[in-house]
């Protein structure tokens, strides 16, 4: 920053150092020029007759609302909800509206339209209050002693630095839970853990998922805990990591990596949900091109090559959910996901 | 006036009751003191000036609304049983927000306008409130004495903007809580604190059942209340500093020129109150907004198709869409989210921070300490001018790439090609809209010149005794040219540090910095069109009628051209 | 009411027609015939007209006896419902190659559609076309359809059946006109983009609640014009066309000095 030049406070006294010569005259205020209800007592007394009218449409337009207020039945219907919903929406807003108009009209058409001039002052303060103010404060601190006496200084400080730390500390400690970071890290899923639809909770067998189909899994209810099953709260925390998204591909398209192989089943492969950008449900499969579109942000991933990203801002592939089938045909989990699912946290690699 | 003369020093005795209650008052409160400072208080006219009456307006409709739904809406994440009128929803497990959002719209008369009423405010709120600041910003307003006011002024846009994202995500549905549910995933990049920060919003592993009543808590004490203390900050250093005024004649920095606040504002501010709220009135009732029964009670599988925040976050929305994922990196072990950061934290805060601290890099390179009252037509400020088209530029893009995949539903585009396109507009753009609108400006200010010197164009060719032809040109009124001649054409600053001690000889400390804002002056300073002096509007009229008799005798001119 | 609130901010009425006109453009085009076949048992002429109607419009892409070629897919084991979708819809025969077929008018009335559909359902077993019971919209649930729907659907075709994007310039079409039969029909046979909802992942009865939920949105919204039922996204749109725009106006008239 350029050093402020000294000899100019910031008083603002002083203006352009122009003199008249070099610049044009001020013209003052243009002439006034008088509007219609100035000159025609006629157009007066109608700009106050539509003034008048404005306001009794405000007034009809209360007494209106009252009306449909008591008569028109809420019935809960689409249609007779918004029949009630537009029918006071009008009136509520033509007795506003009339006010308003009216107001502003009166005041366009009959109050003085003479413009009046005030002087500005000086927004700092004159040089004499300001050093009276100054040596005030000087007196109260001459008068306190807080220059002289350096060990209460500090304690002051110091209490006064410390103490939020009293509301602080419970609050900072209390608001996050119980502070487990680690839970990012698991999922319901356990291996034999059946997949079923989502939301209807039926468990799948393999032979139900035809090649084309999109299944949206989550966990079977019996194989997971009392407390977390749907309809109960935990259940939607649960839910929002353990979330699936299952297609059959046919297996000439599905790239497979080598230790990956037997983490699908006859071309089922399962895939979180969960986007690896910042963890919108990631669900527009496209069947024909075995592409995964997230409808948040458009990270595209492909589900036959490992659901590697194609485009977009996400950056890791999709967390593969290893599948197997159990005895009775149905696809069970064989294990919980390996890495974290959804967006990407400072820790999750450690 | 019964009032003032009721409060007037001399205790006259008052005799009508309205003399007597403004006698009982003022000798309780000193009120009198008030009225009459205020009650003539000037206020200049202008319809821009009335944008930020708007968001006040909007503001006010918000509480009175707010206050109505606050009193049917429970904001609890505990679980229930819909059994409600809306057949589409019936005995789902729902939230009870969501449970008392749907009862406050279908089974309470005049919930449902005023929860619409209340959406339609918030959005006019947000959007009146960056109208009324880019006024401000191109007419200069934020100028000393202004530059606090200004900051106070861009508090409260942040403010709206917490304000209207705690309150959309309120009801608890599938929309907001996908968009909850980015904004875990943008806390969890931010590097080391991320995952203790989503913790600490949402009391455990998102959703959990904490944060619909925090939100709560923000959204109707904490936000509003902050709100209602800096719009009564912002509205006293008007008060305190008196409204800028567009340049004219009779207007200086030293004075103001405009109607009296009593009748003339009352009336037309007022009146202005009345006619915001009735038109979001109307629009309540008759356009639809935030169905959150279409949506559905929050459930973390589903999303669906358009799923955007409200318009102002749309901005954050386009821009992590346009951010290519690659920028991920693992740095020892940790994962630095790039693609997240970037996009959701860094470009915002570029973006605000140039907002914020605009009016203060302008004084810096101007060295203005005069205080301004006269407001700047933009084009004469070409720089400014051209920064803020840049700005709005960048937003706007960043908004369309929120919106990309209703451009490609609507236009028949491919989603990939649009975002590839904003991609590089979003660099390419604001430079060529900086560019063009600097040019247009200094254009406009030619043509000023222009016409300062040689008058309108007046279509009437004239042929001389000699044969020569010319075109008679009307000389501008005093007030028209006053307008186009009065106001500073900043020059670059001059370079206030040597690169050398002058005894000592050695490097100057202070010689760098001073050279990048000498250099940022000249980038403001250096193309600037001066005002038209007397001196060359003389040279001018002596040059430019050849025959100035004839001119003369034109019915049109005033006899003083070519005199 | 759109055209009650333009009337009312005339003004502004070009500005506003201007985005009416952009909005609803995608639901203009996806405007369809009525056509719709019925289950009714085909007979062995319906398979012979047919099958000449087939080697006249479609034989040229999907290859005689319809095997299909590199570039077009075969059409044995699709069955009448995918040919009915199809031709009903005039998303076949298509008219130019594109990211996606397009909807259009359709090209072949009921009984040539439903005798194209028996000489396809005759060259190998497939999903046939639904009975009118059901795709019966008064016989589903329309809350339990909005919970499948929401999951399954939603995420391409908006919350309330209005459309949206897929990649590349694909895009999954809105369902405001789209038929009870069509919409059964194009669940059970996954057409284009679109992933296959067999029976054991949608049950026939969730189909039609699924119906019955579509079928519903059709009476549009509570609060008043739905905007295209996009979101917040056209909400922003009219609130600064029309909020912004009217209240810019009514302050330029505040501001303006009385003649």
């Amino acid at each position: 920053m350029n050093t402020p030049d000294v000899t100019t406070h910031e008083t603002g006294r002083e203006v352009t150092a122009a003199t008249p010569a070099d610049t044009f005259a001020d013209p003052g205020l243009p002439d006034h020029k008088d509007r219609l209800a100035d000159k025609d007592p006629k157009a007066s007394r109608r700009a106050e007759l539509q003034t008048v009218i404005l306001f009794a449409i405000s007034v009809i337009g209360t007494i209106s609302m009252m009306i449909v207020f008591f008569t028109v039945p809420l019935d809960g219907t689409t249609a007779g909800v918004r029949t009630q919903n537009l029918a006071l929406g009008l009136c509520l807003g033509f007795a506003l509206l009339g006010i308003g108009l009216g107001a502003v009209h009166w005041a366009k058409t009959l109050m003085s339209d003479h413009e009046v001039v005030e002087e500005r002052h000086n927004v700092a303060t004159e040089p004499e209050d300001r050093e009276q103010a100054v040596a005030a404060l000087a007196a109260g601190v001459k008068d306190s002693g807080i220059a002289r006496r350096g060990i209460l200084k500090g304690a002051v400080v110091s209490a006064l630095a410390l103490f939020p730390l009293a509301i602080a500390v419970p609050l900072v400690a209390e608001v996050g839970g119980d502070w487990n970071i680690g839970k990012f890290r698991h999922t319901l899923w356990r291996r034999g853990t059946r997949l079923a639809t989502d939301p209807t909770g039926r468990p799948i067998k393999a032979s139900d998922v035809t090649i084309g189909s999109a299944y949206h899994v989550i966990p079977y209810q019996e194989d997971i805990p009392e407390d977390v099953r749907p309809g109960t709260h935990g259940w939607i925390d649960e839910k929002a990591k353990a979330i699936v998204l299952m297609v059959r591909l046919d297996p000439a398209v599905l790239k497979e990596a080598e230790d990956r192989k037997d983490w699908s089943h006859d071309g089922i492969v399962a895939y979180s949900k969960i986007c690896t950008h910042v963890g919108c449900p990631v669900a527009l499969y496209e069947q024909q091109t075995h592409h995964l579109l997230c409808p948040c942000h458009q990270s595209t991933f492909d589900v036959a090559d490992g659901a590697k990203v194609v485009f977009g801002p996400a950056k890791r592939p999709l967390p593969q959910l290893p599948i197997t089938v159990d005895d009775e045909g149905y696809l069970v989990a064989q294990s919980d996901f390996l890495e974290p699912v959804g967006p990407s946290f400072w820790e999750r690699l450690k | 006036m019964t009032t003032t003369e009721a409060t007037a020093p001399a205790p006259a005795v008052p005799t009508t009751p309205a003399g007597r209650a403004a006698d009982y008052l003022d000798q309780r409160t000193g009120i009198g003191v008030a009225v009459k400072a205020f009650a003539r208080k000037v206020f200049p006219d202008h319809w821009s000036f009335l944008l930020g009456e708007i968001a006040l307006y909007s503001f006010v409709v918000l509480i009175i609304t707010g206050i109505f739904l606050t009193m049917f809406f429970v904001p609890s994440m505990g679980l229930t049983t819909y059994d409600g009128p809306v057949t589409t929803l019936q005995g789902q497990t729902v939230s009870e927000a969501f449970n008392s959002t749907l009862r406050l719209s279908f089974e309470v008369r005049g919930g449902l306008l005023m929860r619409q009423i209340h959406h339609w405010a918030a959005l006019i709120f947000v959007a009146s409130a960056v109208t009324h600041m880019m006024r401000v910003f191109f007419t200069g307003a934020f100028r000393k004495p202004r530059e606090l006011n200004w900051m106070v002024g861009f508090t409260l846009l942040i403010l709206s903007l917490l304000a209207g994202f705690s309150g959309y995500s309120l009801p608890d549905d599938v929309l907001s809580g996908n968009g909850l549910r980015i904004t875990d995933g943008v806390v969890k990049s931010i590097p080391i604190i991320g995952s203790y920060l989503s913790y600490f919003i949402f009391g455990g592993e998102f959703p959990g059942h904490d944060i619909i009543p925090r939100l709560f808590t923000v959204h109707v004490l904490l936000i509003p209340g902050l709100i209602l203390a800096l719009v009564g900050l912002h509205l006293l250093f008007v008060v305190l500093h008196k409204h800028t005024q567009y340049p004219g004649g009779g207007r200086t920095d030293k004075n103001v020129v405009g109607f009296p606040l009593f009748p003339v504002y009352v009336a037309k501010a007022g009146g202005f109150f009345f006619v915001v709220f009735g038109l979001l009135a109307l629009m309540g009732g008759t356009m639809a907004i935030n169905n959150v029964w279409n949506y559905g009670p929050y459930d973390p599988s589903p999303v669906s198709a358009g799923a955007q925040p409200d318009w102002y976050m749309l901005f954050l929305e386009g821009s992590l869409r346009l951010m290519p994922g690659q920028a991920e990196v693992v740095i020892g072990g940790f994962t630095l989210s790039l693609n997240v950061l970037i996009p959701a934290v860094v470009i915002p805060g570029l973006l605000f921070t140039f907002l914020a601290l605009y009016p203060f890099v302008e004084a810096a390179i101007t060295k203005d300490k005069s205080p301004r009252n006269v407001l700047d037509r933009p084009r004469n400020v070409p720089t400014r001018t051209g920064l803020g088209v840049a700005f709005l530029t960048a937003f706007i893009i960043l908004a369309l790439a929120g919106s990309n995949d209703l451009i490609a539903t609507h236009f028949r585009l491919s989603i990939n090609s649009i975002t590839w396109v904003l991609r590089f507009a979003l660099f390419i753009a604001p430079v060529i809209a900086f560019w063009c609108t600097k040019r247009i400006c200094l254009g406009l200010q030619r043509k000023d010149r222009e016409l300062v010197l040689h008058g309108h164009e007046h279509g009437r060719i004239v042929r001389t005794e000699t044969g020569e032809y010319f075109e008679v040109h009307k000389p501008l009124t005093e007030q028209e040219r006053w307008l186009r001649v009065n106001y500073t054409a900043h020059a670059p600053l001059e370079l206030s540090e040597a690169a050398y001690d002058a005894t000592t000889g050695e490097k100057n400390p202070r010689y760098r910095k001073a050279k990048r804002w000498s250099a940022l002056s000249r980038f403001f300073f250096q193309d600037r069109i001066e005002p038209v002096t007397p001196a060359e509007l003389e040279a001018a009229q002596h040059h430019a009628h050849p025959a100035p008799e004839l001119a003369a005798r034109q019915p049109e001119t005033d006899g003083r051209v070519g005199s | 009411m759109k055209a009650l609130a333009a009337r009312r901010h005339h003004r502004f009425a070009p500005a506003v027609l201007l985005l009416l006109a952009l909005l609803v453009t995608g639901a203009l085009y996806a405007a369809l015939a009525p056509s719709q076949a019925t289950a009714e048992s085909t007979t062995a002429q319906d398979v012979q007209a047919g099958k000449a109607l087939f080697a006249a419009n479609c034989a040229t892409c999907h290859g005689v006896g319809a095997v299909g070629t590199s570039e077009t897919p075969s059409l044995v084991g699709v069955g009448a419902a995918a040919v009915d979708f199809q031709v009903s819809t005039g998303r076949m025969p298509m008219q130019m190659t594109g990211p996606q077929a397009e909807v259009k008018p359709a090209q072949f009335d009921a009984d040539q559609t439903r005798q194209l559909a028996a000489y396809v359902a005759s060259l190998a077993p497939g999903p046939s076309i639904p009975s009118a019971e059901a795709v019966d919209p008064t016989l589903g649930d329309a809350s339990n359809g909005a919970e499948i729907f929401r999951t399954n659907c939603a995420m391409c075709h908006n919350a309330v059946g209005a459309g949206g994007a897929l990649s590349e310039g694909k895009y999954a079409p809105s369902l405001w006109s789209t038929t009870p039969t069509q919409i059964y029909e194009a669940m059970v046979t996954g057409p284009q983009s679109m992933p296959v909802f067999n029976e054991n992942n949608i049950t026939p009865e969730e189909k039609r609640d699924v119906i019955a939920y579509l079928v519903e949105q059709r009476e549009g919204s509570a609060g008043g014009d739905p905007l295209g039922s996009l979101g917040p996204v056209s909400e922003g749109v009219w609130a600064w066309v029309i909020g912004i725009g009217a209240l810019i106006g009514a302050a330029v008239w505040i501001g303006a000095k009385s003649s």
